[in-house]
């Protein structure tokens, strides 16, 4: 079973900003994967390769089997791909639109009204079917946009920040659409995004930090890979606190802000020293399994997104 | 698998279609394409007229301004209809056809037949008006006009295609527009007649739109009159068809570079 994506070393500068360098990865048929980064980081980079719009600088990028660049249009046959601003006429109506892409694909006649039409009740846009775009939401538009993209019924769907702009009804939506269209029609999903939540659920993720990879694997290998859980102790005096976390038990922590954030051994024991250790100078404190944040943060050194998009 | 070619007949059609129904759907892109051409040719034209004299424009210069006009209007819906392409990317639509299995001569060819239709026949619409200004109208005039019109509006939409595709914004556009394509339309023996032995000659036998406007001049009057240094209808037709070649090489070739947003 060959990869539905493989890159072997891909890079890509922009001038003298190397966007994209080394990176090598292989996502399965059939897998949901997510491409976990901040702004920056060459997530869309690697998304506009992959989606043939970008010449690699360096490397090589293969999906289905073929080459993003020698055989791009073969390439262009099995992908579809969700952008972050939707590729639609706000002209048209919805049904125009669908007919419209399904055409570009070489689809037409019976065929395509009927995929058009199934296309559309999949994705609960059948309603507006006669509306021009201009006069949906933000959330109607990104389902209309996967139903175009579902018509050629490609074998990779590429979606570049599929949850932007919408809101967490639609999300919840667009998360079973994808479950949906993954199991029913095995499709590989591949998805840029900055949201842990949206990462979580995929099958595996890959970090990425600079233009480089720096961790590709399942959601809870990745937060179970140190064996460590974490702790998190808040107080008026953080220094202080981390000063006696040093001297008594000498585990590794890190100040963030007001909080201390302890790695601390797996078994479900450390709350309770902690606890009696610290006593009154400890506001709270919390054990639990780490987050993919928490990973992040320790792959990289930086939080995965600013303060003000959390 | 419907092989590893790009498709071409049907996303042309369908390209063309497009462009079509967005053209319907912004009124104020057909009055604005006709409107302002007409308004040149009454306005200058009849303010003109009384200073304007010379053997060349026998008939008045309302008549010698007509042909003139309507390659303003070629020119105006040819290259307008190309503003899309910029507004296609900014708003990310041009995205999704990029990334379809979509031979980008498609692309291109869509566009300018688009283009061409939308001209050729804003064009034809002033041209009943001919009679009017002393220009007689038959089946041979409409047929030399029908080849001059849609070949003359396929080659400036492939040049304005050209122009827009590196193009980020609309504002480019409109500087070229007024800098380059409206001078030319000046140069090009719309406004006035080319004098031999004059820079203006040379002016007129470099400049492709002044075979676009001997091409319609001669649409109307025929190769028997004598119109100074305008060229036979042939000789337009033959330079305007190379021209018209050379645009849609030179746009197949833009669209094969990566477009402005991988800078």
């Amino acid at each position: 079973m060959s990869a539905a994506v493989e890159t072997v070393d891909l890079g890509r500068n922009f001038g003298p900003r190397a966007a994209l360098s080394g990176l090598s990865l292989s996502i399965r048929a059939g897998e949901m994967f997510a491409l976990l980064g901040p702004n920056g980081s060459g997530k869309t980079t690697l998304f506009r390769i992959l989606s043939t719009l970008l010449a690699p600088g360096a490397g090589t990028a293969r999906v289905g089997g073929c080459d993003v660049v020698g055989e791009a249009m073969a390439v262009r046959h099995q992908i579809g791909v969700v952008f972050q601003s939707p590729a639609l006429d706000p002209q048209l109506t919805v049904e125009e639109n669908l007919r419209w892409a399904g055409n570009l694909y070489g689809l037409r006649g019976g065929d395509l009204a009927v995929r058009a039409r199934a296309a559309a009740e999949a994705l609960g846009v059948y309603d507006r079917w006669s509306d021009r775009v201009q006069s949906l939401s933000g959330g109607l538009r990104r389902r209309v946009e996967i139903a175009k993209c579902l018509l050629p019924r490609p074998r990779v769907l590429l979606l570049d920040e599929p949850s932007t702009g919408l809101d967490p009804a639609a999300r919840a939506g667009l998360r079973a659409t994808l479950e949906r269209v993954r199991r029913d029609a095995g499709v590989t999903v591949v998805m840029t995004t900055h949201l842990l939540e949206e990462a979580e659920r995929c099958d595996r993720v890959a970090i990425l930090h600079r233009g480089r990879l720096v961790a590709c694997e399942t959601p809870a290998e990745l937060c179970g890979r140190s064996g460590t859980d974490l702790a998190v102790v808040s107080g008026p005096e953080t220094e202080v606190l981390a000063a006696r976390v040093r001297e008594i038990f000498g585990w590794p922590l890190l100040v963030r802000g007001e909080r201390l954030r302890v790695e601390v051994p797996a078994g479900g024991e450390a709350a309770g020293r902690l606890v009696s250790a610290l006593g009154a100078a400890a506001d709270s404190v919390t054990v639990g399994r780490p987050t993919l944040e928490d990973v992040f943060l320790d792959l990289t050194g930086e939080p995965l997104c600013g303060e003000e998009e959390r | 698998m419907s092989g590893k070619r790009g498709l071409f007949f049907l996303p042309t059609l369908a390209l063309w279609q497009r462009e079509m129904t967005r053209f319907v759907r912004q009124r104020n892109r057909i009055i604005g394409a006709l409107a302002t051409p007409l308004l040149f040719w009454l306005l200058i034209g009849s303010g003109l007229g009384e200073s304007f004299r010379g053997a060349e424009v026998e008939g008045g210069f309302m008549r010698y301004f007509f042909p003139g006009t309507v390659v303003l209007i070629l020119l105006f819906t040819a290259i307008f209809s190309t503003v899309s392409v910029i507004e296609d990317r900014r708003d990310g639509f041009l995205q999704g056809v990029l990334v379809a299995p979509v031979s980008r001569a498609s692309i291109v060819s869509g566009k300018c037949l688009g283009g061409m239709t939308l001209a050729a026949a804003q064009a034809a619409l002033f041209c009943l008006a001919a009679p009017w200004a002393g220009l007689p109208v038959d089946g041979a005039v409409v047929m030399r006009l029908l080849v001059v019109l849609l070949l003359g509006g396929f080659a400036l939409t492939a040049l304005g295609f050209v122009i827009a595709w590196p193009l980020e914004s609309t504002q480019g556009f409109h500087v070229m527009m007024n800098l380059v394509l409206i001078p030319l339309w000046l140069l090009s023996g719309a406004f006035f007649p080319a004098r031999a032995g004059t820079w203006t000659e040379w002016a007129a036998a470099l400049n492709p739109l002044a075979y676009v406007t001997a091409g319609v001049r001669r649409a109307f009057y025929g190769d028997g009159a004598d119109l100074g240094l305008v060229p036979s209808f042939g000789a337009a037709m033959t330079v305007i068809l190379l021209f018209a070649s050379v645009m849609f090489l030179v746009a197949l070739r833009v669209v094969r570079r990566e477009g402005p947003e991988s800078r």
